[in-house]
């Protein structure tokens, strides 16, 4: 399979490519690491005309301690991010949620800003970086402004970014009880996306593919604060999903994982902490 | 567009259309038919090569994005008609059956070792999750990726 015809264009700076997208308005999409992207230009599902390459943007590709929080570049890749000392310290559940993305190759070239941007649901690093509260950074003609990540997702595959923005950075607080996390995700092969995840830190917790965004599950985070203990929170799990219904999955499926998902998680963060 | 590679230590400069995938370059262009096409969905990693020494999906790569990189395919893994220490234990231990997912697992553990040289076995079968071998013969695979540990120990 090949993509349809596209104009190739490589920035190699974060302004470069802010022009070439002013410029190519709509017609263009950025190019991470490729691995949501490219697949789907593979299968015709997304056509662009111009394809702006980020690769070249080493600088980046950072993860550095700011104190309250790790602030992260948009073009580190999973690799990086699983393998970085201060998240291994600050944020173990990103650093371990990354190294369970698609496998070691596709961690070689996935982005953690790619996987934002794009925003499938069914992706793992959004809700990771919902359940952590984190402070998105994207830069447009006129400069730069943050978005909260409760505020970046607004449907499939729809995020709050202008065309003519990019994701330059992802700033992710220090938890206050940084080990007590868990990831959890049901796959049906190794390197599937998961048919239902979530994603623990502290009271906060975050599903994978149970509706068009990533969800935070506020039921289970009510009766967390009122008390609930992991079996009694996570009986609320699926309270105001609407994960999909298809050929992995029935709807009836993925909200009894999620269930089971978020007390499994919960009952091993409890044990870590 | 114009690309410049560097495939197994030598230059390749040719044109090619901008959505060229990796995989296509190495195979039509630089002549390279070792690295096989399989899924062609990012699965199966039969397509593996390293890229600046990491693996990658070379079906799920532009050829325009590896321009000015670094590739190594199967066929330049051997030295001075030596095999690479990986090579030898798939023959060694029979790490193969009908032999079309071997180039990717062989440069998908080269990778993995070049990372972590003394893997565990449930590190090594973690570090295959991204290659399928439809004989699925993975125990001699593995075995394989363990004795080439032990032989660079």
């Amino acid at each position: 399979m090949i993509p349809s015809s596209f104009t190739y264009k490589r920035a190699d700076s974060a302004s470069e490519a802010l022009d070439l997208a002013a410029e190519y308005g709509d017609d263009a999409k950025f190019l991470a690491g490729g691995h949501s992207l490219l697949p789907l230009m593979k299968l015709r599902l997304a056509a662009p005309e111009v394809i702006i390459d980020l690769g070249g943007l080493r600088d980046l590709s950072y993860v550095t301690d700011q104190g309250s929080y790790v602030a992260i570049g948009a073009l580190t890749r999973h690799h990086d991010v699983e393998h970085s000392e201060v998240l291994g310290r600050e944020v173990p559940l990103l650093a371990h949620a990354a190294g369970q993305v698609g496998d070691p190759q596709i961690r070689h070239r996935g982005t953690i800003g790619g996987s934002v941007a794009h925003a499938d649901p069914a992706s793992d690093l959004p809700a990771v970086l919902l359940a952590l509260d984190a402070t998105l950074v994207a830069r447009g003609a006129d400069g730069a402004r943050e978005i909260g990540i409760g505020d970046f997702f607004q449907g499939l595959f729809e995020t709050a970014l202008e065309p003519d923005e990019l994701l330059t950075e992802i700033r992710v607080p220090k938890p206050a009880s940084a080990g007590a996390w868990s990831f959890q995700k049901f796959t049906q092969r190794a390197i599937d996306w998961a048919i239902v995840g979530c994603a623990v830190q502290g009271g906060n917790v975050a599903l994978v593919n149970m509706g068009g965004t990533p969800l935070r599950a506020a039921a289970t985070e009510a009766a967390l604060a009122g008390g609930a203990g992991p079996a009694e929170a996570a009986a609320h799990a699926a309270e105001g999903t609407s994960p999909a219904d298809d050929i992995r999955a029935t709807r009836a499926y993925r909200e009894h994982l999620a269930r089971v998902l978020v007390s499994r998680a919960l009952t091993e963060a409890n044990s870590r902490s | 567009m114009k690309v410049d590679l560097t495939v197994n230590g030598k230059d390749i400069t040719a044109d090619v259309e901008d959505r060229m995938l990796l995989v296509h370059f190495l195979r039509d262009v630089a002549d390279l038919t070792a690295t096989n096409v399989g899924c062609d969905t990012t699965s199966c990693g039969a397509c593996t090569v390293l890229l600046d020494g990491e693996s990658v999906k070379s079906c799920t790569v532009l050829a325009a994005q590896a321009s000015g990189h670094q590739v190594t395919t199967v066929e330049g893994l051997a030295t001075n008609g030596e095999m690479h220490p990986v090579q030898r234990a798939f023959h060694n231990e029979h790490g193969l059956q009908c032999g079309f997912c071997t180039p990717g697992m062989v440069m998908a553990i080269v990778s993995l070792l070049e990372e972590n040289p003394h893997p565990t076995e449930e590190q090594v079968r973690n570090g295959l999750e991204g290659n399928l071998c439809r004989c699925t013969g993975y125990h001699n695979i593995v075995r394989a990726a363990l004795a080439a540990a032990e032989v660079s120990s």
